[in-house]
């Protein structure tokens, strides 16, 4: 009877933990999202413009809302593009 | 938030169509400030940033002369306020946005911040 740890495999297996997200303007403090700032907005955004979801960006829902409205009004005002190729 | 006689902040941010002339664009905001003034606001920041240039173009132009406003002002003010703005040309696009508690704390720390920001401003106009 081979226990747990006996097994051994040829290739080691890694399996890797990555670091919890979390959301940055809860940590931070950040209570208002400027939509005059684009280059902070572009942190939220794809190379095509589009909006990232909060599961990769890690924001609560409370702040994914807030930055999608600045996202947008940066959008209107020719801040931001809406759609574009290499944004980054 | 909301003092007294009614009053609420908002922001103003315009794009003017990039022809006008430094004395014209000037104008066009003693336009709006005079306006805001006249039916019972206040003007509390004023900030051109002058010539950038656009996301994508807007009336087959591709720069624009951004101004960003902030005032306190009654409710009705801001309807009034539109109709005048869609009527003339020189705007090309505008938004008011209301601000709540904490974008003015944002912005009056910005404001306090001093020339930098608005040095920067200015380097991103001219890029």
């Amino acid at each position: 009877m081979a226990k747990q740890n006996d097994i051994k495999f040829l290739t080691s297996t890694k399996i890797e933990k990555l670091p919890k997200k979390y959301c940055r303007f809860k940590k931070m403090g950040i209570k208002y999202i400027d939509y005059k700032d684009a280059e902070f907005l572009k942190k939220f955004v794809n190379e095509q413009g589009k909006m990232l979801p909060r599961r990769i960006t890690g924001n609560s829902l409370k702040y994914q809302r807030k930055v999608a409205q600045a996202i947008k009004k940066a959008r209107q005002m020719a801040l931001m593009p809406y759609v574009t190729d290499l944004l980054k | 938030m909301a003092t007294e006689n009614n009053l609420q902040s908002y922001e103003l941010m315009v794009i003017f169509t990039p022809v006008l002339a430094d004395e014209e664009f000037k104008n066009a905001q003693k336009k709006v400030t005079d306006f805001i003034t006249e039916n019972g606001g206040e003007m509390i920041n004023s900030n051109p940033w002058g010539l950038r240039s656009l996301a994508y173009p807007i009336d087959k132009k591709t720069t624009g002369l951004y101004w960003v406003a902030e005032y306190n002002a009654p409710t009705e003010v801001n309807a009034k306020l539109e109709i005048q703005m869609n009527r003339d040309e020189n705007f090309m696009r505008h938004m008011i946005t209301r601000l709540d508690k904490y974008a003015v704390e944002y912005n009056a720390k910005r404001r306090n911040k001093g020339a930098d920001s608005k040095n920067e401003n200015s380097a991103v106009a001219a890029n």
